[in-house]
């Protein structure tokens, strides 16, 4: 369990230089995976000299974990390639499928949650697993449809596929606030009760309201800063299950590199402040 | 009405995905209670601008020249067509060019077809394996005899390309570089080398001949074959200037010698046989 990892950032190329550079104590950067899975170039080199200055999470977009069908055998070589060469201290994945029938949608669609489902996730995990020759770690989705009549609660969806696996759990507490929101649930309830004992790794990001629906419909759109019911969830996840490598996202209307190591710094701070504060409140 | 109800997850899926690629198609009672749902908008629209932008950030002179507007309008009619096999987004749009090149709209803005090729060539380039540039030091050592019966191989990296028709490589250019300076442009064709010898990509200019002794070298001919084809391009070539210019820029990785008994190709400077 990497729990040297404190605040991270998710990079994006043009802060490339900056990150590069900077000394910030603890900082770990995440990249998405397939933006480097290219034979030769600049692309790879970058990703080297940030490996070589911090530790750095591959997390993966287009591994299709929950379609109907095992991950395309070239693509899983190529994430094996890219790790073995990275060494990476965090890998993960989304509970969405994106890849169906040799075309890529480029989204993170959604997962009937059935046992069938969970039998076929669980078995494209363990694929994963095993080439990988570690485990890696799933992310809750965004929701912006209600699949009713689902035969299993996310979070019982997520723990089982843990104990069936030993993948651990990537927390968007974000994509839980844009979620609740959406389907009208309790986030605090979510948080409360996903198994803090597989979960590896947060992520923070912002998020938008849908331009003809309004707050009604959220979107994941990491296009703003962290909105403050956020930042109170993310205190609440912290306050139960102890300090996790937290990563902040931002994929539109970037800022300067600064602005998100200010995010990036304030998780920091509520990590450090868990850490050294309340040590005896950590749940069971 | 039962998500359940999706006879399994292919199914599910099947439907899911023909929906989003907007396929005309009757909808299942449970589909249509998906589709129905405000929020499915966000996966119908998310697909297509995801692949849109990957697109525009592939081909950034072409969106340039066209304008923003016109790209995206064009991009969606290519990413109906033609939309991603893989994750790799970086890969996306090979046959955009082609695609522009018979796309009706496209007539109206000069040379774009040859824009967007140049964005591809650019791309391939970016992402090409690595590979040492040949020393221009080994190929001054050679002997006149030894010379002619060599073959260079092209960078892995190197992608280049002849415009009969006029200054695409110009308007690629200063597209590329985000730059409106129209100052007059010529209407002699232009020929075009994209290679990445380094860190990063450079682009220039290829006269005819040496367009045409890069494909001949590409075509594994010797450079007494590829001598041969730039002079039959252009008859003025100064073969010494040409291969400076080749050797300077990056364009070829290793030079190997053709035997006169086997037909044999091996590395006369592989430091292993030394």
């Amino acid at each position: 369990m990497p729990t040297a990892l404190t605040g991270g950032l998710a990079l994006k190329p043009q802060h490339f230089d900056a990150a590069l550079a900077c000394t910030a104590s603890g900082l770990w950067l995440e990249v998405h995976a397939e933006n480097y899975m290219v034979a030769g170039g600049p692309r790879r080199a970058w990703l080297a000299a940030l490996r070589a200055r911090h530790p750095v999470s591959l997390h993966g977009v287009g591994l299709s974990l929950a379609a109907d069908a095992p991950p395309d055998p070239a693509h899983l070589e190529r994430l094996r390639q890219l790790v073995q060469c990275t060494d990476p201290a965090l890998v993960s994945e989304h509970l969405a499928w994106s890849m169906w029938r040799g075309t890529y949608h480029p989204d993170l669609l959604p997962v009937l949650r059935t046992t069938a489902a969970l039998v076929r996730i669980a078995d494209n995990i363990q694929r994963v697993q095993d080439a990988l020759r570690r485990s890696i770690a799933i992310e809750n989705p965004a929701h912006y449809i209600r699949l009713n009549d689902s035969e299993w609660a996310e979070i019982d969806f997520l723990a089982e596929l843990a104990r069936r696996t030993g993948c651990g759990l990537l927390l968007d507490v974000n994509n839980v606030y844009v979620s609740a929101n959406n389907l009208a649930y309790c986030a605090q309830t979510y948080i409360d009760t996903v198994p803090a004992q597989h979960v590896r790794e947060i992520h923070l990001a912002g998020h938008s309201a849908d331009p003809q629906l309004g707050t009604r419909l959220l979107i994941d759109s990491h296009d703003a800063a962290i909105c403050g019911e956020v930042w109170s969830l993310f205190k609440r996840a912290i306050a139960r299950m102890g300090p996790r490598p937290t990563l902040i996202e931002r994929d539109a209307n970037v800022p300067c590199f600064d602005e998100l190591l200010a995010e990036r710094d304030r998780a920091c701070t509520l990590l450090d402040a868990r850490r050294t504060g309340t040590r005896e409140s950590v749940c069971p | 009405m039962t998500a359940s109800a999706f006879t399994s997850l292919a199914a599910f899926q099947d439907a899911l995905a023909r929906t989003l690629e907007g396929e005309p198609c009757a909808l299942t009672p449970q589909m249509a209670a998906l589709v129905a749902q405000p929020g499915f908008a966000v996966y119908r629209n998310g697909v297509v601008k995801h692949a849109i932008d990957a697109l525009q950030a592939n081909f950034p002179a072409v969106a340039h020249w066209a304008g923003e507007p016109w790209f995206r309008a064009a991009a969606f009619h290519y990413v109906r067509q033609t939309p991603p096999r893989v994750p790799m987004l970086i890969e996306y749009g090979a046959t955009f060019p082609a695609f522009l090149a018979c796309f009706e709209p496209a007539a109206a803005i000069p040379h774009v077809a040859h824009v967007a090729r140049l964005d591809r060539m650019w791309t391939e380039a970016h992402i090409a394996p690595e590979a040492a540039v040949l020393d221009p030091a080994r190929v001054a050592g050679l002997c006149p005899q030894t010379l002619s019966r060599a073959v260079l191989h092209p960078h892995p990296s190197a992608r280049w390309a002849w415009f009969a028709d006029g200054p695409a490589f110009t308007i690629w250019s200063r597209n590329r570089d985000r730059t409106r300076e129209l100052t007059a442009l010529g209407e002699d064709p232009e020929g075009a080398l994209l290679v990445r010898p380094r860190d990063g990509v450079t682009s220039g200019r290829l006269d005819a001949g040496e367009h045409a002794f890069l494909n001949r070298c590409a075509e594994g001919g010797t450079l007494a074959d590829a001598a041969h084809a730039a002079l039959e391009a252009a008859p003025a070539t100064d073969l010494e200037r040409l291969m400076c210019h080749l050797l300077a820029a990056g364009a070829f990785s290793r030079i190997t010698l053709r035997s006169d008994t086997d037909q044999e190709i091996r590395d006369e400077h592989d430091p292993r046989g030394s």
